[in-house]
């Protein structure tokens, strides 16, 4: 189910790099500006699913292959447990941020917020392979039955 | 028989749904139920607290990350769900050659 037509291609692959990097930027910025791990990561999704519309399974699973979604998968919950665990360990309660010593960084930096863009990380691998991974099992269902 | 008696209880429900809707308040008065402290307290205090400037992630992640990791969780439990229905033998690396 690869598409043939050249201009949709060619726009994809100019696009493509674009459209990610914004996703990361939104991720990455999410406590300074609207935005954060969900939208972030709906972006980020989107595009791998763009790619493996235009080129194909085949290649859309060499880029982010059904593994590595799957590590993302359970990876992006256990990252945010072990985020809050820090707090419990540093003397909080489950998920405290600034409490539990976490740098507070400098307002309206990037490296600010404490232990909530590492939680927007999280999020944002989690939601980019949650949509990744939903789109491929429905799709190889359609190609095999 | 049956049929009748669910349809009583459908409409027993709707009438009580209906005078809960009616009991709301109507518009966004000080005497609503939403409208209590905390706001003024995350909006003045938030900042300072979390040192996150924008108040929507702070309150995501840092007031209410419980109810986020929850949130997770229920992502990750629908691509458990519909992985356990749909995921066939040759989801791993097999492709044919017409696709």
């Amino acid at each position: 189910m690869t598409m043939n037509d050249i201009i949709v291609k060619t726009i994809t692959r100019i696009v493509l790099p674009f459209a990610q990097l914004y996703g990361v930027f939104v991720i990455l910025n999410g406590h300074i500006s609207p935005g954060g791990g969900f939208a972030g990561g709906a972006i980020l999704g989107t595009t791998l699913i763009l790619y493996t519309l235009v080129f194909g399974r085949k290649k859309g699973s060499k880029k982010f292959s059904h593994r590595a979604s799957e590590i993302a998968e359970s990876g992006g919950i256990m990252l945010f447990i072990l985020i809050g665990l820090i707090g419990l360990m540093l003397g909080g309660s489950f998920l405290t941020n600034l409490d539990a010593g976490f740098p507070a960084g400098e307002l309206g930096s990037i490296l600010s917020g404490g232990m909530i863009p590492l939680l927007m990380i999280a999020i944002g691998i989690k939601v980019t392979s949650t949509m990744i991974n939903l789109f491929n099992l429905l799709i190889d269902e359609g190609v095999h039955s | 028989m049956r049929a009748k008696l669910t349809d009583i209880v459908f409409v027993i429900v709707f009438v009580v749904l209906v005078i809960g809707v009616m009991n709301m308040p109507t518009d966004a008065t000080t005497a609503a139920p939403a409208y209590n402290d905390i706001i003024n307290h995350y909006l003045e205090q938030g900042a300072d607290e979390t040192n996150a400037v924008n108040i929507v992630a702070a309150i995501l992640t840092d007031y209410r990350g419980f109810d986020t990791l929850g949130e997770t969780i229920v992502l990750f439990t629908s691509v458990v769900a519909v992985s356990s229905v749909l995921r066939s033998a040759r989801h791993d690396w097999k492709f044919d050659d017409d696709e």
